[in-house]
């Protein structure tokens, strides 16, 4: 176990390494730079600036650079903001967007899942028609249409909250986004344990258990649901994936100070180091989630084998 | 039932976006200065924006390119997928080995990120956006793909016909392929809407279709901006946009339903 | 004690069940009757789809719902009518009076819990035992029934298990709270031989220590001969027959009845043909009187003076088990392991063993489906593991397989005559098309199917008329050799007997060599010449088939031979 969590955590370096290198290398590939904008600068106040970044090196030599910084933990300064660190400014955004898309999960894991073993239960009735149709119009919707719509009733017309910002993430400035994030998953998650809690409910061994005497709920609780969310378990790492993407727009509509507004900020102002910072720390999340997915799994399905999975993966 | 209403819908919108533009009197680049943010009345069918174009026949063509957008970039998904996958599973072993570890570190890239980042540098190029996204969707494809051929060629009359001396050519045309035939027409009618939704959410970041072409996303976006002045210029194109999606999920789903009842999980 | 005064245990009275589905009504089970009697053992017997696991299913009010539903009829268990109870009450009932083994233990135990708790949970249920009192009791149960370290086994998750293990623990799940009346609905079927005859005797134990009684379902006659005093013969939804096991033996009424007698091969005589149901019953279901010529035993000819046609050398298959990171391999389990012999011309050489020895394997690999670690297969002069892929694609003409599942060996994306074109395509292909396709009607006539049905798909046909379209697709390019895969094993009794039949037939009209590959002794020596045994990769006898069964040498061969069921019914004492 211990072995196979080191060997997928080893695993994680060259991922990183290559995720690092081509970004660094479309960045720069980019046409553009990042003092665009300034005011025309003296070529004092140039040469002041390149020293300070590393412009002057030749394009190898700064890559290397940056690797040995990035090795020792060291993100470099921002373009943008001048006075901050890329570590600095990880260090506010980051807990930002994992406090949205922790409250987003939750919340997609609990109704998605709720609505799943009701129209399971009810399947091909009136409430499992609803909720599906729910669900399809759900997945169809994209979160910036809906957001703007929450915004017009729940903010502007009916001023029941505030229309964005953070103010430290209070509930009431946390309930728009966190709705409009979790929405698609909600529907996704509701449809994966509706079709799977079916499949499961048809097989030999839920006879099994009925046969031994068990009531109903005993059955669909403790028998049949167990199984039925390892499909929903593997889905956490897609959907982890895409809530981190989903939040990019959600933090721009909503002007939350998280990792993915300053991501779209920095790679439209070609800072580079920001950029590159938030690359990296989303690639080592989206690795370190996938890795607590899989240990997960194999918790819940004793079944699997963490190698054996990696080798079927597409087979289950 | 699902299959019926999806189908019923996509053809609808499909005419309506194709066929529209030829009932429309107006151009849609053309300002009307005094006409910004009209409401929909008889001149403006469906409005005008807020620089005063009209509303009608800009959603129809901006559906035209969301549509081929879908539709090419899932070629291109499903042409990778489809012979990536199925190369893999034939061969098995070492091939698949190496095959699977590539896709496994294409899974691990945060994939969208580089697309944005290469949307924000080269974004005027049309065809960028369907090669990035396409490169980014073939990968469930591939593992579906490379999983059902692994299956088949277990199976007992894929060894029959190469005991029977058929070479891995005709094996792979004549017998694998027509059986991944309806896996891959479900995955591929449920990649459409995934890629006109990263198009639109691309083109809502500013960073798809550019000005004076138009998509969606695009309009959803410029709608989301002006709601307040003029919210049918948010409404109109969001609906056009969720009910092809509806569609497409639904036919989707239903076709999954009829030809695929094991595949319900993934 | 007189039996007529006695209540019966459970009594089935005009049980109808239909299930409904869009396009039709299927009758499942109709107006079945009989009683089951404290202490009493009945059979229940009929071929798949007569019925016979719908009707243990309504006993315990499990039938799905819908599409099934009960019709008509009472079933009485110790006077109440189930069919009136409540959900409520039937719990009550399920696990704790009427228990039920099924036939897949495969997948019958729920996967994520260990089975210990699966079987404590009965326990807790019923007998409101305490965790802890409930889980002593599981390992005694565990012990009774015959798994070892069941202290240790009690921790295990079903997948840890083996088949005859996973059966056992499905007995114990079921006796755990000394049940009245134990259903088994085929409880061996998916178990070897061995493991099988482990768990029949198994449950003869149990049943005279509970003295409970019992409802054993089977397709197969042989395996309740000595466990039923009772048996009751369905076919087609409907009981032909119920007699005391010794009088279904000896004097079965119901042609029918008789058929299914006739056509399981036996191990005291030969004959020429398997007798099938289609001799004793005509479609319309009369009474015919079978030919006697097939009654003839069939002399078995000793035939090492035939030219020697096949020669395994030293053959050797490791399947390596791979680890780690990188797939490093760990160690191989040799599923054929240093394995030589010889087939002659025109002889059937039977290959038999358990699930697991390497006899599938063996065959693949002579085949060249399979790649060798060693030695070497010559094919009449031909070194077969030399040939070029070219020549080996020439070759395969000469060589074919046949398959055990009759589904998963027919392209379900082609017509029946496109896949019996197929190899005329590769190696007729200088034959017109006109000519290929001659040649295809002609073979499906061979294999006693109508031309009219080549246009149809595969899920069109029944498992025996699928398996007999694969040995048209194999006869096709006419080989001399063919490797016959369990190639009987999925069909009922009767389809077996017809093709079995058919296979001998068609070996002495184009005089083809047959290497049989099956897990059942008695199909084997009905159609074998000479027979190897197989055991753990390795060919442990091997002699004239006769030589075997009288005078076997090998300790695991008597151990095989021993197990089969015998046929020979219960004395009722």
């Amino acid at each position: 176990m211990l072995n196979i969590l080191v060997k997928r955590l080893l695993w994680g370096i060259p991922v990183l390494w290559l995720v690092l290198t081509l970004t660094f290398f479309l960045l720069r590939a980019a046409p553009g730079g990042p003092f665009d904008q300034e005011r025309e600068l003296t070529s004092e106040m140039t040469q002041l600036i390149e020293q300070k970044y590393n412009l002057n090196l030749s394009l190898t030599q700064q890559y290397g650079q940056y690797l040995k910084a990035t090795v020792s933990g060291d993100l470099g300064p921002s373009f943008q903001y001048v006075d901050y660190s890329v570590n600095e400014l990880i260090g506010l955004g980051l807990p930002v967007s994992l406090k949205l898309g922790f409250y987003a999960l939750l919340l997609a894991l609990l109704l998605g899942v709720i609505l799943g073993v009701v129209a399971a239960l009810y399947a091909n009735k009136w409430p499992d028609l609803v909720a599906m149709i729910t669900a399809v119009i759900g997945i169809s919707t994209p979160n910036f249409v809906i957001a703007p719509m929450l915004i017009i009733w729940l903010a502007v017309s009916w001023q029941w909250l505030p229309v964005g910002g953070w103010s430290g993430g209070g509930w009431s400035y946390l309930v728009m986004p966190v709705v409009t994030l979790s929405l698609p998953y909600i529907a996704a998650i509701a449809r994966l344990v509706r079709g799977s809690l079916m499949e499961i409910l048809n097989q030999p061994f839920i006879r099994t258990a009925r046969a031994k005497g068990l009531s109903q709920t005993s059955i669909l609780f403790k028998h049949a649901l167990r199984p039925a969310l390892l499909p929903v378990v593997s889905y956490l790492g897609p959907a982890a994936v895409g809530l981190m993407t989903g939040s990019v727009v959600i933090e721009q509509i909503f002007g939350i100070p998280g990792l993915g507004r300053y991501f779209v900020q920095g790679a439209l102002n070609r800072d580079y180091t920001l950029v590159l910072g938030v690359v990296l720390v989303i690639g080592g999340m989206m690795l370190l989630f996938n890795l607590l997915v899989d240990l997960l799994y194999r918790w819940i399905d004793p079944r699997i084998d963490l190698e054996l999975d990696k080798k079927t993966g597409a087979s289950r | 039932m699902k299959l019926k209403v999806g189908l019923m819908l996509l053809v609808v919108i499909v005419s309506v976006v194709l066929l529209g533009p030829l009932f429309a009197k107006l151009d849609p680049e053309t300002i009307h200065w005094d006409d910004m943010a009209v409401a929909p009345d008889t001149s403006y069918w469906l409005g005008t924006d807020v620089m005063g174009r009209d509303l009608y026949i800009r959603t129809l063509q901006g559906g035209q390119i969301s549509l081929m957008v879908g539709l090419l970039a899932t070629s291109v998904s499903v042409l990778i997928g489809v012979l990536y996958g199925m190369l893999s599973g034939f061969f098995g072993g070492r091939v698949d080995v190496i095959m699977m570890r590539l896709v496994d570190v294409f899974y691990a890239l945060p994939f969208l990120f580089l697309v944005i980042l290469l949307m924000v540098f080269f974004g005027q190029q049309l065809w960028l956006l369907f090669a990035a996204i396409g490169c980014y969707l073939w990968l469930d494809m591939a593992r579906i793909v490379r999983g059902q051929t692994l299956m088949l060629k277990e199976q007992a009359f894929i060894e029959a016909s190469f005991a029977l001396g058929q070479n891995n050519k005709n094996i792979l045309l004549k017998h694998i392929l027509p059986n991944l035939k309806s896996v891959v027409i479900v995955y591929a009618t449920l990649i459409i809407p995934q890629v006109i939704m990263i198009e639109s959410f691309l083109s809502f970041l500013g960073l798809g279709v550019q000005e004076p072409m138009t998509s969606w996303g695009s309009l959803v976006n410029e709608g989301a901006n002006n709601m307040e002045l003029a919210p049918w210029s948010l409404w109109f194109p969001a609906l056009f946009l969720s009910l092809t999606l509806v569609g497409f999920n639904l036919v989707g789903d239903g076709l999954r339903d009829r030809w695929d009842p094991s595949m319900k999980q993934s | 004690m007189n039996k007529a005064d006695q209540q019966p245990l459970l009594r089935l009275q005009d049980l109808s069940v239909e299930f409904n589905t869009m396009h039709s009504q299927v009758k499942a089970v109709q107006q079945l009757s009989f009683d089951v009697n404290m202490g009493q053992t009945i059979g229940l017997v009929g071929e798949s789809g007569s019925g016979k696991s719908v009707t243990a299913l309504s006993i315990l009010g499990l039938i799905p719902e819908p599409p099934g539903r009960i019709s008509g009829g009472r079933i009485e268990f110790e006077g109440n009518d189930l069919l009136s109870m409540s959900e409520k009450q039937l719990q009550k009932i399920r696990g704790n009076d009427i228990s039920m083994v099924f036939q897949e233990p495969m997948t019958s135990l729920n996967p994520v819990f260990r089975v210990g708790f699966q079987i404590a949970e009965v326990l807790r249920l019923h007998k409101k035992l305490s965790k802890k009192q409930a889980w002593k009791r599981t390992v005694e149960l565990m012990d009774w029934v015959g798994i070892p370290e069941p202290l240790r086994r009690s921790r295990s998750y079903p997948h840890e298990l083996s088949g005859g293990q996973k059966q056992r623990v499905m007995i114990a799940m079921a006796i755990a709270c000394e049940p009245k009346l134990l259903i088994c609905d085929e409880p061996t079927t998916a178990l070897d031989v061995t493991i099988q005859k482990q768990v029949l005797e198994l449950l003869q134990r149990l049943q005279k220590d509970a003295g409970m009684s019992m409802l054993f379902i089977t397709h197969d006659l042989g395996v309740i001969a000595d466990l039923a005093d009772e048996v009751v013969v369905m076919y087609r939804s409907k009981k032909v027959e119920q007699a005391a096991t010794t009088e279904i033996f000896n004097n079965a009424q119901h042609p029918y009845s008789k058929g299914l007698l006739a056509c399981r091969p036996k191990l005291n005589d030969n004959p020429k043909r398997l007798l099938t149901v289609a001799d004793f019953m005509s479609a319309a279901g009369e009474e015919l009187t079978p030919a006697t010529e097939q009654f003839e035993p069939q002399l078995k000819t000793d035939k090492p003076s035939a030219d020697v046609l096949l020669t395994v050398n030293k053959l050797k298959t490791y399947f390596p088990i791979k680890s780690g990171f990188f797939g490093r391999i760990k160690s191989h389990v040799k599923a054929v392991d240093d394995v030589s012999f010889k087939v002659h011309k025109g002889e059937t050489l039977g290959l038999v063993g358990e699930s697991g020895c390497g006899k599938t394997t063996l065959g693949r690999t002579i085949l060249r489906l399979q790649k060798a670690d060693s030695g070497s297969v010559v094919y009449d002069g031909v070194d077969v593991f030399a040939q070029s892929s070219q020549a080996m694609r020439k070759l395969r003409s000469r060589m074919q397989i046949i398959f055990q599942d009759p589904y998963a060996s027919l392209n379900p994306r082609m017509t029946i005559g496109q896949t019996i074109m197929e190899p005329l395509n590769i190696h007729r292909s200088q034959d017109s098309k006109q000519q290929r396709w001659e040649r295809v009607v002609e073979l499906i006539k061979q294999v006693d199917l109508n031309p009219d049905q080549l246009n149809r798909y595969p899920h069109e046909f029944s498992g025996g008329q699928r398996q007999r379209i694969s040995i048209a697709r194999a006869l096709a390019v006419e080989p001399e050799f063919i490797v016959c895969d369990e190639s009987v094993s999925a069909l009922d009794v009767s389809v077996q007997a017809q093709v079995l039949n058919l296979l001998l037939d068609l070996q002495e009209q184009h005089n083809l060599t047959y290497i049989f590959i099956s897990h059942d002794l008695s199909v084997i020596n009905f159609i074998a010449d000479r027979v190897g045994v197989m055991k753990e990769g390795k060919i442990v006898e091997l002699n004239t088939a006769k030589e075997i069964y009288r005078n076997p040498q090998h300790a695991y061969t008597r151990n095989l031979l021993d197990a089969i069921p015998k046929c020979v019914p219960k004395i009722i004492s």
